[in-house]
């Protein structure tokens, strides 16, 4: 059997692209933005509550496509809840490096204990969109989705 | 459209052998991720024999220099090669001349001339272009250009349910408005046969001109412009086991002689002064600058291939392994096929439970089998059957029975390891 495959597609990727966290639209988000990949249709909505300091109040999303675009997004929203945007944006870094196999160093031991089961993406170079796909559209949202 | 040729070739075999002609196609023999590559991705590009190759490769140590421009022994020599390409096209479409044979870039750009240089000079608000919802967003968009910036109306046909094409619904969509109708000759999704004969039959009779895009049908079947008495039909080399980079547009040449100038530049020109400027005749005016020469003579030496393999023989073999295919996918209840028309061509679409067509692909792909998953650019079809994407394997004439068991293996596989969604 592959091993690159089975740590691509292990359990808890698979758990969380089945059952996704924090799943569903938000009706007082502060903001919003829709990420898109017209390569592989890949569609993710990351709704935001962001506080006075612009901390992550709260945060969803929702959306369809692989099963990596969807565990991605819904262990991002798993992990971004409570976070200022600048700590947001350094596990943001350190997660594109992370899928890209790249020295991930700058994520805390917890974080990048917490992300390692994404590091089988790194392997499947045409994959990578799929798994930052979330990502960005946090980004964007943050940036230019005010509602 | 599988009307016998009616021009006259040399036909080498009777019949047709895969297990030879597979082993023209040297990039099959190599392996992916240390597996045999098991290539189910021609309907997206297909490979090129060796005799392709090795002719450009001739061709551009030997012959090669610009066309039409040098009065040098090798601009003679390549000018040659590359109207004989013209012809090798004439005869492969069935053209009445080899003027009515135009070199593109490609099918995209051969649907795009028809837009600018056909259709956009005289059309109104309101005029109406009549496609299907199975066409590829190539024989789409050129059309919603007119839509946006010309006030054309799209009036779509469906298909049924099994992936025909409704022709009553076609026949019905024509009315007084219309201008065209633009109907892909094989559907890169569906596989589904277009009756062209019938359609081109129906439109006419309400004096509408009709386009095919045969970038897939051609292939495919053997097609016959002159028997069909179709107005407008593309191709594109790169899935004709030929070259990428070039295509090539049919036009009857009535309609030629009207169509103003696409790009400017050179080769496409009569004269050119500081306030004035005539056109060179068809089918030079729509060739503007330094076309695809090498590609050229790729394409034909393709085309030649082709042409001299029973193309009868070479169908029924794809349609075996397509019904091979359809048959063994049965098996699996999770498994869901998209299009299954009567006499469809060689391509297996489908949606599998719990399991994203890319996932899919990627599992499929470590084992060494290459499909297409996604959109296939025909997003208004995805959408008229209710799905984001869908996995594809398209059937060439190199591929066997061994190619299929493979993807029926990985599909498997896939199932192990995504689980049961």
């Amino acid at each position: 059997m592959d091993s690159a495959l089975r740590e691509l597609y292990q359990e808890v990727i698979l758990d969380h692209s089945r059952h996704p966290r924090h799943y569903g639209a938000m009706e007082q988000a502060s903001h919003k933005a829709e990420g898109y990949n017209p390569l592989c249709g890949d569609r993710v909505t990351v709704y935001l509550q962001l506080d006075a300091e612009g901390r992550v109040a709260d945060i969803k999303f929702e959306g369809k496509g692989c099963a990596i675009s969807q565990a991605s997004a819904s262990m991002m929203v798993d992990m971004l809840n409570g976070r200022s945007h600048a700590e947001a944006e350094q596990l943001m870094q350190g997660f594109l490096h992370l899928v890209k196999g790249e020295d991930a160093s700058g994520l805390s031991e917890d974080d990048r204990e917490r992300l390692e089961v994404m590091g089988g993406i790194s392997e499947f170079p045409m994959r990578v969109k799929c798994a930052t796909l979330a990502w960005h559209t946090y980004k964007n949202a943050v940036e230019e989705g005010a509602t | 459209m599988t009307a016998p040729l009616l021009h006259n070739r040399t036909k080498i075999a009777a019949s047709f052998d895969a297990e030879k002609a597979r082993a023209d196609f040297e990039i099959l023999s190599r392996q992916v991720y240390d597996k045999p590559l098991v290539y189910l991705d021609s309907g997206a590009s297909a490979q090129k024999p060796r005799v392709v190759l090795d002719t450009m490769r001739d061709f551009a140590s030997s012959e090669y220099a610009n066309v039409h421009r040098g009065v040098h022994f090798l601009s003679a020599a390549a000018t040659d090669r590359y109207e004989a390409a013209r012809r090798t096209l004439q005869k492969f479409l069935g053209a009445a001349s080899e003027d009515e044979i135009v070199f593109t870039k490609g099918g995209t750009e051969a649907i795009n001339l028809v837009a600018y240089s056909h259709l956009m000079p005289t059309i109104q608000p309101g005029d109406e272009i009549v496609l299907s919802v199975m066409e590829h967003h190539s024989n789409i968009v050129p059309w919603h250009f007119l839509r946006e910036r010309h006030g054309a109306v799209l009036r779509w046909v469906d298909v049924r349910d099994d992936g025909s094409l409704d022709t009553e619904a076609l026949d019905a969509a024509i009315g007084p408005k219309t201008r065209l109708v633009a109907i892909t000759h094989m559907s890169n999704v569906l596989g589904t046969i277009t009756p062209l004969k019938d359609i081109v039959a129906r439109a006419h009779a309400k004096g509408v001109p009709v386009l095919a895009d045969g970038c897939q049908g051609a292939v495919h079947e053997i097609v016959d412009v002159q028997g069909l008495d179709i107005d407008f039909y593309v191709i594109t080399g790169h899935k004709l086991y030929g070259p990428t980079g070039i295509g090539a547009l049919y036009a009857k040449k009535a309609h030629l002689k009207k169509m103003r100038p696409f790009q400017g530049g050179g080769e496409m020109i009569r004269e050119v002064s500081r306030d004035r400027i005539t056109y060179a005749d068809p089918p030079a005016r729509f060739e503007a600058g330094t076309p695809p020469i090498i590609e050229s003579v790729g394409l034909a030496c393709a085309l030649d291939y082709l042409m001299a393999l029973d193309r009868t023989a070479v169908a029924a073999h794809e349609h075996d392994l397509l019904a091979y295919a359809r048959q063994q996918v049965g098996q699996f209840n999770w498994l869901r096929v998209i299009g299954d028309a009567p006499g469809k061509g060689a391509i297996l679409s489908f949606e599998a439970d719990g399991m994203h067509a890319h996932d899919l692909a990627t599992i499929l792909d470590r084992e060494g089998v290459a499909v297409r998953a996604g959109h296939h650019c025909a997003q208004v079809l995805m959408e008229r059957f209710g799905v984001a994407s869908t996995s594809r394997a398209s059937f060439a004439l190199y591929n066997n029975r061994s190619d299929v068991d493979a993807l029926i293996g990985g599909l498997s596989k896939a199932r192990e390891i995504l689980g049961h969604g």
